[in-house]
């Protein structure tokens, strides 16, 4: 049995000019040990499908699923008293902004302890050991004298290690990890990606990955969902994925990657996500797609075999397409 | 953090000659002298008048008085009422006692309610609470104290007849003034019931004058609560698995409790200026009456010098607070530390 399995997940906001619907319909299954990587661009869902399986929506939010099964345990019927229970626990999360994700007024010490005393009790005193011993495990050198450091007295590396060595305190079996390496530079991103990766085969925790760097999921994943403007519109193994993608967007985010360049630029995908106010007719991606047909402009597609096309790319229908040459499958 | 103390008491320098420069041409300012208002009506004549005011030092040129009263100031002496012929640090230090056990009872009337109000008013974020509870501390902001003071005395002094109308203690005890607190040195007296009878005294001066920092507070930390609560560690905490009430206290509560700090120290000036009205109506001997009481009576050295001893009460009050922030807000003193 899946460690988690969320079956049509959807996410409404409130708002001022009526319900934005910022998921809509998602449906994934994690493995003990896998790690699953969600792509898609800004503003496509990823971030609040995850915050909406952790209970950690404002109250704006309506979440609502068929099924939100984690270990057994049907996260849906829980009230926030037993979710609590689990949350920080056995489904930890990482996030993106590492230098404002810890809080300035406590030790480092503090807040790794803390969350041990709230899930197995005891003196937070009685953690010291254990704090030294996360730290030590996520490569923080001087473990001992970094309990007591602040926040602001470490680099955004370094904020990030403590939180992942907070999350990781109470060993849980699920680690959602939200872009953790985009606020990092560069070299920093990999140290953190290989460290995450390492935990994650020491621990044999399930990690989920939310990423919209391409090369990150190709390295480190097994599975990926790509989601756009809240709709999961493909759902395989990493490997099938790159070697071809069904969905004209994953082809497109494929196509993104700086290696795929053909010439000096890069091959962008024109427009961006569509928002509340500009949701496009039929097929939401439409507008940006290339491959679109009339049909394409006036119904929305639905889901067969995990994609959500109508024309998918790997049942090549070659009249269909308007340029077939833009396929880079060949390449 | 010594470092930061001493940067601290520097800035203090220009401040307190400021406030001498006010303090000892706001009373000069004034129409009418000593003199004057001490002869009344019955008058005094020229000669008398000019050898009184030679005694007093005040024939002298405007400046000349102003640097020996500074020269004074610096050697600890404040000079001597004209009114009561005491020296005005004496008096200044007999009454002081009477007015900051108001203040701090008011200061702590107005945390207790405000903080606990503004964090339900943030919580409960434009809900029928939030406008309940920001349209009353509104009203309490905008209510003069005078009136407030007033229509409190008619409500539960004159008709329900719950609290004592003036006054700190009733005549029917003697209680040795020890520290001046009234509620301390009757706890140390043994007079029966003297405790209850002066913590009955205080109810309504400390409501009306706790009622604008109330306001204050309980707005200012709703607002900074607000803040807070969006921020990303506020979202870490949760996904730790801690309670709301855990979140809301211990991990919102300090980071938004740096400003209401600020807040907090400032309403010590608005307490002292308050304190002048609401010991006037509350007949409560302390600072505030006595100040204005001078001024009436153009008692040239109680006004300087009371006034200096104010400002460096506020002084003194306003550095405590600066320091306070180190504690609550440890990227204060680290960035003291480093320049």
């Amino acid at each position: 049995m899946a460690l988690l399995e969320i079956a049509n997940l959807t996410v409404e906001f409130a708002t001022a000019t009526g319900s934005l619907r910022a998921v809509d319909g998602i449906n994934l299954s994690v493995d003990e040990g896998e790690i699953l990587a969600i792509v898609g661009e800004s503003g496509s869902g990823k971030s609040v499908a995850m915050l909406a399986l952790m209970g950690l929506l404002p109250w704006t939010a309506k979440v609502s699923a068929d099924s939100m099964l984690f270990d057994g345990q049907d996260l849906l019927s829980m009230d926030d008293r037993q979710r609590r229970k689990i949350i920080g626990k056995d489904i930890s999360m990482i996030f993106q902004e590492p230098m404002t994700s810890l809080n300035p007024c406590f030790t480092v010490g503090y807040q790794i302890t803390e969350v041990l005393c709230q899930h197995f009790g005891g003196s937070r005193r009685s953690y010291n050991n254990r704090a030294i011993e996360l730290l030590h495990q996520v490569g923080i050198p001087a473990a001992e004298t970094r309990l007591n450091a602040y926040p602001h007295q470490l680099s955004g590396g370094m904020c990030q290690r403590v939180m992942i060595a907070m999350m990781i305190a109470c060993q849980p079996k699920l680690l959602i990890a939200d872009e953790p390496t985009t606020a990092l530079d560069v070299t920093i991103q990999a140290q953190i990606l290989e460290l995450l990766i390492e935990l994650q085969q020491s621990h044999g925790m399930a990690l989920i990955l939310i990423t919209h760097d391409m090369a990150v999921v190709a390295e480190t994943a097994e599975h990926v969902v790509v989601l756009y403007a809240g709709q999961q519109v493909e759902q395989r193994s990493v490997k099938e994925l790159f070697k071809s993608p069904q969905h004209p967007y994953s082809e497109a985010l494929l196509n993104a990657l700086p290696e795929r360049a053909q010439e000096k630029l890069l091959n962008a995908i024109p427009g961006v996500v569509p928002g509340q106010m500009d949701r496009p007719k039929g097929c939401l991606f439409n507008p940006r797609c290339s491959y679109a047909q009339e049909m394409c402009r006036q119904q929305p597609p639905e889901l067969r075999d995990g994609i959500l096309c109508h024309y998918p790319l790997a049942m090549p229908n070659p009249s269909m397409r308007k340029d077939p040459d833009l396929d880079v499958r060949t390449q | 953090m010594l470092r930061f103390l001493i940067n601290r008491l520097m800035l203090l320098v220009p401040v307190f000659i400021g406030v001498t420069v006010v303090a000892f041409g706001f009373i000069r300012v004034l129409p009418g002298d000593p003199v004057e208002v001490l002869a009344g009506e019955r008058g005094v004549s020229a000669e008398k008048r000019v050898e009184i005011l030679a005694n007093l030092g005040l024939d002298k040129p405007v400046w000349q008085q102003y640097l020996t009263y500074l020269n004074d100031v610096l050697h600890g002496n404040l000079g001597v009422s004209v009114k009561t012929n005491r020296p005005v640090v004496e008096e200044f230090f007999e009454l002081f006692p009477a007015t900051a056990e108001l203040a701090i009872c008011a200061i702590i009337f107005a945390v207790i309610i405000g903080v606990p109000a503004g964090i339900i008013a943030a919580l409960k974020r434009g809900s029928k609470i939030d406008q309940g509870i920001m349209g009353i501390s509104l009203i309490g902001y905008s209510m003069p104290i005078f009136w407030w003071g007033l229509l409190l005395i008619i409500l539960f002094s004159n008709t329900l007849n719950l609290t004592p109308v003036s006054g700190r203690l009733s005549f029917l005890f003697d209680v040795d003034p020890v520290t001046g607190f009234m509620l301390i040195d009757t706890l140390l007296s043994d007079e029966k019931g003297s405790f209850l009878n002066a913590l009955h005294h205080l109810i309504l001066p400390t409501v009306v004058l706790g009622t604008i920092p109330l306001a204050v507070i309980a707005r200012q930390t709703r607002s900074a609560m607000l803040e807070v609560l969006s921020e990303d560690y506020v979202r870490t905490a949760r996904a730790k698995g801690l309670s709301t009430f855990r979140v809301v206290t211990i991990h919102a509560l300090r980071n938004a409790m740096i400003t209401v700090v600020t807040v907090i120290g400032l309403m010590v000036a608005i307490l002292l200026a308050g304190a002048i009205l609401t010991e006037t109506i509350f007949g409560w001997p302390g600072i505030g009456k006595w100040i204005i009481f001078s001024i009436f009576a153009r008692d040239y050295y109680a006004v300087q010098g009371g006034l200096l001893l104010i400002a460096i009460t506020i002084m003194t009050v306003n550095l405590i607070v600066d320091l306070l922030y180190g504690f609550i807000n440890p990227r204060i003193l680290h960035q003291k530390n480093k320049s």
